[in-house]
């Protein structure tokens, strides 16, 4: 199919396009368009101030350069983002090359998170119509220069594979061809878009472009990095939150073979060496005494009473619906619970690890980042350095999930670099690693609901508290108490509840320092609304997908996803005993999702495997089928980690967790079969990349319930209270 | 003290201490980049190298312990039969997400394939379980093995 354009030039639109695009020569004579993402803040302050914040430029080869602020971490990014270009403006894929952007925050800003940051499961709701938009243009210019050299009516030409095609009399012009000219065109107002029915790309699995590397070693993460001379370090950070050190013995340590220096700084003490083999035994060797701190003493259970009491006063209303009180007072059933969520670790594969190389003027920084701007920001502060001497090299991240939004790594690297001469590379020990994250908030819920004789919701109350990451992370996010995360998922929820009331406190864990994890807001909210839903459904005596079916009124796409998986996922068919299916249903990211967990329990030790999850999604438009079922397959296991294992806790003041023993991951013998449906639509695309994760850990509790009568109202599964006769 | 090792076909003299893991040396010291650190305690695989022909954890494998064993890490495995059929089938299933715990996952399923032909599910998961995948690419690693032993 090729794409006229006769029926875009003849299908403008008065879609506002204050300076979205400016066009101009590229270096060396190509077509270089600067593009804007339509940035909320500038927008809301009627800002005509044009900040391009992505770049695509073609050059006279043809080669098609786009420089955006995206990072790939697995997500798949960097072949979705591309198709949107690719599809516009009629070239292949292939011919689309990325290159990253350079940290500016006032440049690269994420339209949906205000920062140049990756996250949130955002890049493609934020690139889905400017990108297309800028292809398209491109496209129409390409067109207008051709048709202008051959003294032709542009409407009977056509682009086509990277060319531009006059039908009529056979002619064609490659785009290097016609890019140098195009840039002196002036840009067209309005383009349209192709309509869906036309894509050619968009839709089709397509293969991921950056994983060649990743099968023969040759792909570089943050940790390959290797300047010339670099020499590598390894760490002992304070046991305790807020612990200092007290004394260092580094006689032992200097003897290693290999050990340059020993770094000390207030809270921590480093091994610089030849190699991290020499580094980590010198590690061993420090005796190293503390001072534990103010929070030497902290035990998870005491971060569990805070928040407990915190929900026994009343929060931040965050919604309310009709009178609850007054309906509560008047149902013929009233169901209380309470909520836990734990502490969790990110654990990405890649260790946490910076290189730095600090000059007295300078500091060069090599890592993987999913916010290089604030790492730059960060680093210059720590390093006492303007933010532009400071160069940051971005790298691969050996995952992200949310971990690699956050400078603490290279802040400590710079500390270190600080007193050494010469580049130095930083890797965290897995140890160090799990026991000095940004963890997934602990979360309490207090919940309660009130129901009239058909066991319909007539009210909806749930005061919950926990750490809110955007104060920290964001701080301008938060207000009046409230923060779009930590609401995500406990409001505007798909159920029709005509009174209904959720109210917040934030309560920071003394010390405890906390970060987004992989489905944020919602990796708690949608475990205890869907778990309480559940809850409800048994105590009305109903079948857990038509009670929920019933709440549907108002949400046909979330009815569609909810049948979708019950009919994939054999709901209500019979099961061996000891098996059961627990069902989930989501508004989350932009995208609705519906997942089925079909679980085991042994009677014997309560273990619990999960065999199979059938998930049932609307994204909207599918960009790349391929890319959207990897991500689901993966935010599934990673939610089916959470729910088995997933657990960080304190003694002492001491993460007591510390290598994959004691901080499990799930495994290939454990990994589910997983199942993806996708409702095929033209709505535009939703986010992907946590959906998975929030779904699925209600899916597999519910199912619990379903296989076992107990109701588990704390993560991850305790299976000692689930074997039978407990 | 120094040390010969062949690695990939290629003899290497490296002077470190005698307990240093094998890991180190590729990595830091001989600046072969593909094996990667996960754990230090053989529990995630992302070392995972062969020694001859047998998978093994690079991270407590001590320089010391190898002699004239030969060493092949995944800049070369693409040079052996099993090696090479693996790697086509990652990228014709698109294995990797992130791709760092791919090196050693490829290493593991290589070693699998070279002495089971058609390897089952359960000497999948027997060869497999070691390596951990925090991406959760486990449904293609297992799609992959399989294509790699039918082609």
């Amino acid at each position: 199919m090729k794409h006229d354009s006769t029926a875009l030039l003849a299908t403008e639109t008065n879609l506002s396009r204050r300076n979205f695009l400016v066009a101009s020569a590229a270096v060396g004579g190509g077509l270089m368009l600067s593009l804007s993402l339509p940035f909320g803040q500038s927008e809301a302050a009627g800002s005509e101030e044009f900040a391009p914040n992505a770049f695509i430029r073609i050059d006279g080869d043809g080669q098609v350069v786009l420089t955006m602020p995206y990072v790939e971490m697995g997500q798949g990014t960097y072949t979705s983002i591309p198709m949107l270009i690719a599809e516009e403006l009629e070239v292949n894929l292939k011919q689309v090359k990325l290159e990253h952007a350079p940290p500016n925050e006032k440049v690269y800003a994420n339209p949906l998170l205000g920062v140049q940051a990756t996250g949130n499961s955002n890049a493609m709701r934020g690139a889905w119509k400017p990108l297309r938009e800028a292809g398209a243009t491109a496209r129409t210019m390409l067109i207008a220069t051709a048709a202008k050299r051959w003294g032709v009516d542009a409407n009977a030409c056509r682009a086509q594979d990277g060319e531009v095609v006059h039908a009529q009399s056979g002619r064609h012009l490659k785009y290097g061809e016609l890019a140098a000219d195009a840039a002196k065109l002036p840009v067209p107002a309005n383009v349209a878009l192709k309509a869906a029915s036309d894509f050619k790309l968009i839709g089709t699995p397509v293969k991921r472009l950056d994983i060649s590397g990743k099968v023969n070693g040759s792909a570089m993460f943050g940790i390959d990095a290797r300047p010339p001379g670099v020499k590598f370090a390894t760490l002992a950070q304070s046991p305790t939150f807020g612990g200092r050190v007290k004394n260092v013995d580094d006689t032992a340590a200097k003897a290693v073979k290999g050990v340059r220096q020993i770094v000390r700084l207030d809270d921590a003490v480093a091994v610089v060496a030849d190699h991290m083999g020499a580094a980590k035994k010198g590690l061993e060797a420090l005796k190293i005494e503390w001072d534990d701190g103010e929070h030497g003493g902290l035990d998870t259970k005491e971060v569990a009473r805070l928040l407990e009491d915190a929900t026994l006063k009343p929060g931040v209303v965050a919604q309310n619906i009709g009178d609850v009180d007054k309906a509560m007072a008047g149902a013929v059933t009233k169901v209380e619970a309470t909520y836990h969520l734990p502490f969790l670790a990110h654990a990405t594969m890649e260790p946490m690890n910076c290189t730095v190389h600090f000059r007295k003027d300078e500091c060069e920084i090599w890592l993987g980042t999913q916010a290089i701007a604030r790492v730059q920001a960060f680093a210059a502060k720590a390093a006492g350095l303007p933010a532009e001497k400071v160069i940051v090299h971005n790298h691969l991240l050996g995952g992200g999930f949310g971990r690699r939004l956050e400078a603490d790594i290279a802040i400590r690297a710079v500390e270190i670099a600080k007193q050494v001469d010469g580049p130095v590379k930083v890797v965290w020990t897995r140890e160090e690693d799990i026991q000095h994250d940004l963890y997934r908030p602990y979360w309490f819920d207090r919940i309660s609901a009130g129901l009239d004789k058909e066991g319909k919701v007539i009210a909806w109350h749930n005061r919950y508290a926990g750490s809110s990451v955007i104060a920290r992370w964001l701080p301008p996010g938060f207000k009046d108490g409230l923060d779009p995360d930590s609401t995500e998922g406990a409001i505007d929820l798909v159920y029709d509840m005509p009174n209904f009331h959720v109210e917040y406190t934030r309560v920071e864990p003394p010390g405890i320092p906390t970060g987004f994890w992989r489905s944020v807001g919602p990796s708690h909210n949608v475990f205890v609304v869907e778990s309480f839903v559940d809850e409800l459904a048994a105590a009305a005596k109903q079948d857990p997908v038509a009670y929920r079916r019933a709440m549907l009124g108002k949400n046909p796409r979330a009815k569609v996803v909810l049948d979708l998986v019950a009919e994939k996922s054999g709901w209500g068919n019979p099961l061996p005993k000891g098996r059961g299916r627990g069902v989930s249903l989501q508004f989350a990211f932009g995208s609705w999702q519906a997942q089925v967990a079909e679980v085991e329990v042994s009677p014997k030790d309560g273990t619990v495997r999960v065999h199979r999850v059938t998930c049932a999604m609307d994204c909207g438009t599918v960009v790349n089928p391929n890319t959207v079922q990897a991500q689901l397959q993966s935010g599934i296991m990673f939610g089916t980690t959470a729910a088995l294992y997933g657990e960080i806790t304190l003694k002492g003041g001491r993460v007591e967790q510390t290598n994959f023993d004691t901080y499990q991951i799930l495994r290939i013998n454990e990994a589910p079969t997983v199942d993806v449906h996708l409702v095929a639509n033209t709505e535009p695309p939703g986010g992907m990349g946590e959906t998975g994760t929030s779904a699925v850990v209600p899916a597999i509790a519910n199912a619990i319930f379903a296989a076992t009568g107990k109701r588990l109202r704390k993560m991850p599964v305790d299976a000692s209270v689930l074997k039978q006769g407990a | 003290m120094a040390f010969t090792i062949n690695i990939n076909g290629q003899t290497h003299q490296v002077d470190v201490d005698g307990d240093t893991p094998l890991l180190w040396v590729i990595r830091d010291v001989l600046g072969m980049t593909g094996t990667k650190f996960g754990c230090g305690v053989a529990l995630c695989g992302a070392c995972t190298v062969h020694i001859d022909g047998v998978a093994t954890r690079s991270c407590i494998t001590s320089v010391d312990s190898i002699d004239k064993s030969v060493v092949t890490t995944i800049e070369a495995i693409g040079a052996t039969l099993a090696g090479a059929k693996i790697q086509k089938a990652w990228l014709d299933q698109e294995v990797p997400q992130c791709g760092y715990c791919q090196s050693g996952q490829i290493m593991s399923a290589s070693a699998l394939l070279a002495s089971n032909a058609r390897p089952s599910d359960s000497d999948i998961d027997d060869a497999m379980s070691g390596n951990i995948c925090r991406c959760g690419t486990y449904v293609r690693i297992r799609e992959a093995i399989k294509l790699a032993s039918n082609g």
